[in-house]
């Protein structure tokens, strides 16, 4: 779909940027207020796939620099490797794991356990879900 | 030892055999394995004659009351006998017959697993195992029936068989789970115990009815008789052990175990009596008219499973006694003379009568083992099978009522059986030598004579030591069924009595029956083709696979938008239902506050919903559909949940967008034409949009005092350091769901990117 | 109110039926979209409705204040929204791809594999 509108096709490049931090700040802040792996993995997806919108899929791949599926498969992968994790260091069952606090310039204190990886498997999964389709439905031409 | 190795050592036989391929002349090796369970149930024997019993047991799923429970008393000890025995010598047989044609490891190892399975059936000491146990012997001779499955006709017979015992067996299994119910057990020992719990229950006739109707179909009792002639396709091993000694005697088997549950209620004896004398009747006089040596072996096993049927129906001790030496005697002469038949198939070529005769000088021992067989089976003094007979005739006369009829029919059954012993075990030996005669008869090797020999010799010698036979065998068994210890002796001589003298006009008559078998044999094709219950149950058989297409055809058209309205009546019907049974029908109150926001929403929802399933233009559809979203991201956002309305917020827009890229390669939307339809449609949704709507009314009235996620919110921080709970049972307390939503996005993928990569490979102009 | 939100998952049951029972390929997707919709709201709500407090636990506490919605039915129904994504998006894909196959988009007209 290709659209006339300069501006429409040229402000989700710019806003790339912006959006992609947006869904990393929602992700990990989702442990504490509203957000988390599926909505930053969503507003992930939705940065790149405004692009292959105003663009093509070709651009939006080229910026994305993953594969959409390559991306899916490493988040199931981090996500069954923290779930690992816990069932081996957790007493019995899949306890969650927590490094001790620390701090971090300009972001504060940093809080990270196995239950962050297992949100960041979601993220990766949902987000290379999202791309993959959104891509794939516009390039399919029929 | 155990009570399971005998079983256990022939069930691993079984596999070992199906493994292990020995050269012919080594199959014979095999018969090791049974006769060493053989062995075990003789010294055994001990243990169980006078009331004493092995038992043996493995908790399996106790909920349901199904306990690997083995019991081995002397009833079940002397079928234990007659199957490991006869096994025993079959499974040489079988290696002799196969000889020189191939499947022959094949065939052992199917012998052997269904000689497991039987073996199972008569130590079961639980209902479920018994069933169980049944339905292999069921499935396996399915497979020993069909033996040459590439002959279509074999295969049919097989599934003849596999059907009319199948359908029996389902009867069975609900009669014995009723009785299990009823008697508040499930081990068999208990519930004949207990007996007169199951008298009391209200549901007696119909536990009676069940049990029979699987006996009579296992043991070919009329009118499901048809089946056992026609399983006659399957290699002679298996008539002889299947058709003979085993599976058929497992219904008459079970009958004698019930015997003294059921033995008060009049349903138990009317049928069983009536059935069985039919067969009996049946199965004689259809088998004069056989030509097949096999057949009339088929058809006089019908009526000796008559017999038994008959006897076990009148239930008094004496007929009990008559019923176990007649059993024993039969098990001995017909697998003998089956495995005859089979060795003059081997060596002649053939088993029909017109071709057979004078073969007494070209196959002795056979003839040998056919002619003391076919002796035992006359019921000539002092064989096994005249003493059976002595005891038929003394139970027909001493009965209080109908003695003439029954014992008419005894006589009647009796001599014609007389004939056909003397068709099967003498004619074709002492007959003018014919056509098959004439060519290259021969002899066939130790292991097809010998086997018949040996049953044969033993109903011989059963017969003479006729004291022993009686206080070893038959009055221990006899004790079991009946649930009495016995004291009495069997006797060959009882002097000139009534019974006697009806023996001595059974061989009269049988004799003259005997003389006249051309003058049947050549009406053979005019009662082949009459009339028959057989063909009642093809056209039931063929009924069924008509309805089934015709269903099929109504319900399974094709046209997608038919199923979906049976899927959707189905389930509105089964909710209806569920709601009028147990009256889950909701208060329509108000309940809480009517705030503007979530009332704007709902409104908003329900218009969008409206609109998208009306619009006539695409775009239109598409936008209410996204209006729809939004309302419901108002809602979570009402009702706290924000995580829920960000997520509903980005599905909804992705999934406009998404189908924008799609939406205007698709066809305009078509108008239908019909209004029936449409009007049907939106009757039927309006019903199950109702039921919904009743249904989540009833969920919300229903005030949970202790909700699970205020638990899961107050360890959210404590212990899992999360402050927003949503997030913190997703990734924490049920990460492992979780994972799996992740995976079911993984194979979404696969999906769709099998799907579009598929592109191009077809289009329409292909087609 | 509950009555309310009753009706409102009544109505988009029964519309999400109707659409599903249309011939028209494009209403499939539309039907599967209301159904999905109303399987979560349904969800949400059968546990009983809090109005504006989240389960959060505010900074400081350690608990999730008095009266808080419950997260259990949220937590399933956020996972049951983005499988629905899931669901739809491999719909479209399939709608897509029969009716480029068959050059059709009567849903009736697919009895090929269907016919006895």
């Amino acid at each position: 779909m290709k659209t006339k509108s300069l501006l429409f096709a040229q402000m989700p490049r710019v806003a790339l940027p912006l959006i992609l931090v947006l869904a990393a700040v929602t992700f990990y802040r989702g442990h504490h207020v509203p957000g988390g792996g599926f909505i930053g993995g969503l507003v992930g997806a939705l940065a790149f796939i405004l692009v292959a919108l105003g663009q093509g899929t070709e651009v939006a791949r080229k910026v994305m620099r993953v594969e959409p599926i390559s991306l899916l498969w490493l988040g199931v992968g981090i996500a069954l490797f923290s779930l690992i994790l816990g069932f081996i260091g957790g007493d019995g069952g899949f306890h969650g794991l927590w490094l001790d606090e620390f701090m971090v310039p300009l972001i504060g204190k940093v809080h990270l356990g196995t239950p962050m990886l297992f949100d960041l498997g979601v993220f990766l999964t949902v987000m290379g879900f999202a791309t993959k389709v959104g891509f794939g439905l516009q390039e399919d031409n029929l | 030892m155990s009570l399971f190795w005998p079983v256990l050592l022939i069930a691993a036989a079984s596999a070992l055999a199906a493994v292990i391929r020995l050269p012919e002349r080594w199959r014979v090796l095999w018969a090791l394995f049974p006769g060493a369970a053989f062995a075990w149930v003789v010294l055994s024997w001990p243990d169980v004659v006078g009331g004493g019993q092995l038992m043996a047991t493995i908790p399996w799923f106790e909920e349901l009351g199904a306990t690997v429970d083995l019991r081995l008393d002397a009833y079940g000890g002397l079928m234990a006998g007659l199957v490991t025995g006869v096994g025993t010598l079959i499974i040489i047989y079988a290696a002799g017959y196969m000889e020189g044609s191939p499947g022959g490891s094949r065939l052992i190892s199917l012998l052997l697993i269904f000689m497991a399975a039987m073996l199972g059936i008569v130590v079961a000491d639980n209902l479920i195992l018994l069933f169980v146990f049944w339905e292999l012997t069921s499935i396996t001779s399915y497979l020993l029936v069909g033996f040459s499955h590439e002959k279509l006709d074999s295969r049919k017979k097989a599934l003849q068989a596999l059907l009319v015992t199948g359908t029996g067996g389902l009867a069975l299994l609900a009669g014995l789970v009723l009785l299990g119910i009823e008697a508040g057990s499930w081990q068999i020992s208990e519930i004949i115990a207990n007996a007169d719990v199951v008298m009391a229950s209200p549901h007696l006739h119909g536990i009676i009815v069940l049990i029979l109707l699987g006996a009579f179909t296992k043991s070919a009792q009329f009118p499901f008789h048809f089946w056992l002639p026609n399983a006659m396709a399957a290699p002679t091993p298996v008539s002889a052990f299947l058709h003979s000694a085993t599976m058929v005697k497992a219904g008459v088997f079970i009958l004698g175990r019930f015997s003294p549950v059921f033995s008060g209620s009049e349903w138990w004896h009317g049928p069983v009596v009536i059935a069985g004398m039919v067969t009996l009747l049946v199965g004689a006089v259809l088998g004069l008219f056989q030509t097949d040596l096999k057949k009339i072996l088929a058809y006089t096993t019908l009526a000796v499973l008559g017999m038994l049927t008959m006897l076990i129906g009148f239930g008094s001790d004496l007929a009990l006694k008559s019923m176990l030496v007649f059993l024993i005697g039969h098990a001995l002469y017909k697998a003998a003379l089956f495995m005859v038949a089979g060795g003059i198939d081997h060596g002649a070529g053939t088993r029909d009568v017109w071709k057979l005769g004078g073969l007494r000088a070209i196959m002795p021992f056979t003839m040998v083992a056919g002619a003391l067989a076919a002796f035992s089976k006359a019921g000539f003094p002092p064989f096994l099978g005249f003493i059976g007979k002595e005891y038929v005739y003394k139970t027909g006369t001493s009965l209080d009522h109908f003695a003439p009829i029954f014992t008419g029919a005894m006589l009647l059954g009796n001599m014609l059986m007389f004939a056909l012993a003397l068709k099967v075990g003498w004619y074709p030996f002492w007959s003018q030598p014919k056509e098959a005669a004439r060519g290259h008869p021969h002899e066939g090797s130790w292991m097809m004579w010998l086997p018949p020999m040996v049953l044969a010799v033993l109903g011989l010698v059963f017969g003479f030591m006729t004291e022993w036979t009686g206080d070893t065998l038959v009055i221990p068994a006899l004790a079991e069924i009946t649930g009495t210890p016995m004291h009495e002796h069997l006797a060959l001589w009882h002097g000139v009595t009534l019974p006697l003298i009806l023996s001595l006009v059974t061989f009269a008559g049988g004799v003259m029956i005997y003389r006249a078998r051309e003058y049947f044999w050549k009406k053979h094709d005019q009662v082949d083709s009459g009339p028959k219950v057989e063909n009642a149950y093809d056209r039931l058989l063929a009924g069924t696979v008509k309805f089934a297409k015709r269903q099929t055809r109504a319900i399974q058209g094709g046209a997608l938008s038919r199923y979906m309205f049976i899927v959707v009546g189905a389930t509105a019907t089964l909710l209806l239902w569920k709601f009028v049974r147990f009256q889950g029908w909701p208060e329509l109150t108000w309940e809480g506050r009517l705030a503007p926001i979530p009332v704007i929403a709902c409104i908003w929802v329900m218009a969008g919903a409206i609109a998208a399933a009306l619009a006539q233009r695409r775009l239109v559809a598409l936008l209410s559909m996204g209006v729809v979203g939004l309302g419901i991201t108002a809602l979570f956002v009402n009702f706290g949940a924000p995580d829920l309305a960000i997520t509903q917020l980005l599905v909804d827009g992705l999934t406009v967008v998404l189908l924008l890229l799609v939406i205007y390669r698709l066809p305009p939307i078509r108008v239908e034409a019909n209004k029936w339809v449409i009007r049907a449609d939106a009757v039927l949704s309006a019903i199950m949009g109702g039921l919904i709507f009743a249904l989540t009314l009833s969920a919300m009235q229903i005030h949970v005092i202790e909700r699970v996620g205020d638990t899961l919110a107050q360890m959210s921080y404590v212990e899992a350091y999360g402050r927003n709970v949503v997030n913190v049972i997703l990734v924490d307390f049920r990460a492992l769901d979780t994972f799996g939503e992740i995976i079911v996005l993984a194979i979404a993928a696969i999906g769709v990117t099998a799907l579009l990569s598929a592109k191009k490979e077809r289009s329409p102009d292909e087609d | 109110m509950s009555m309310l939100i009753a009706l409102t998952v009544g109505v988009l049951f029964a519309t999400g039926v109707f659409c599903l029972l249309r011939r028209c390929l494009m209403r499939l997707i539309i039907g599967l979209v209301l159904l999905g919709n109303a399987a979560n709201l349904l969800v949400f709500s059968a546990g009983g409705l809090t109005t504006g407090v989240p389960a959060v636990i505010p900074s400081g506490e350690t608990v999730a204040p008095a009266g808080a919605a419950d997260p259990l039915p949220q937590a399933l129904v956020l996972t049951a929204i983005v499988i629905g994504f899931g669901l739809i998006v491999f719909s479209i894909t399939l709608i897509h791809r029969a009716r480029a196959a068959s050059g059709n988009d009567d849903v009736d007209a697919f009895i090929e594999t269907d016919q006895l």
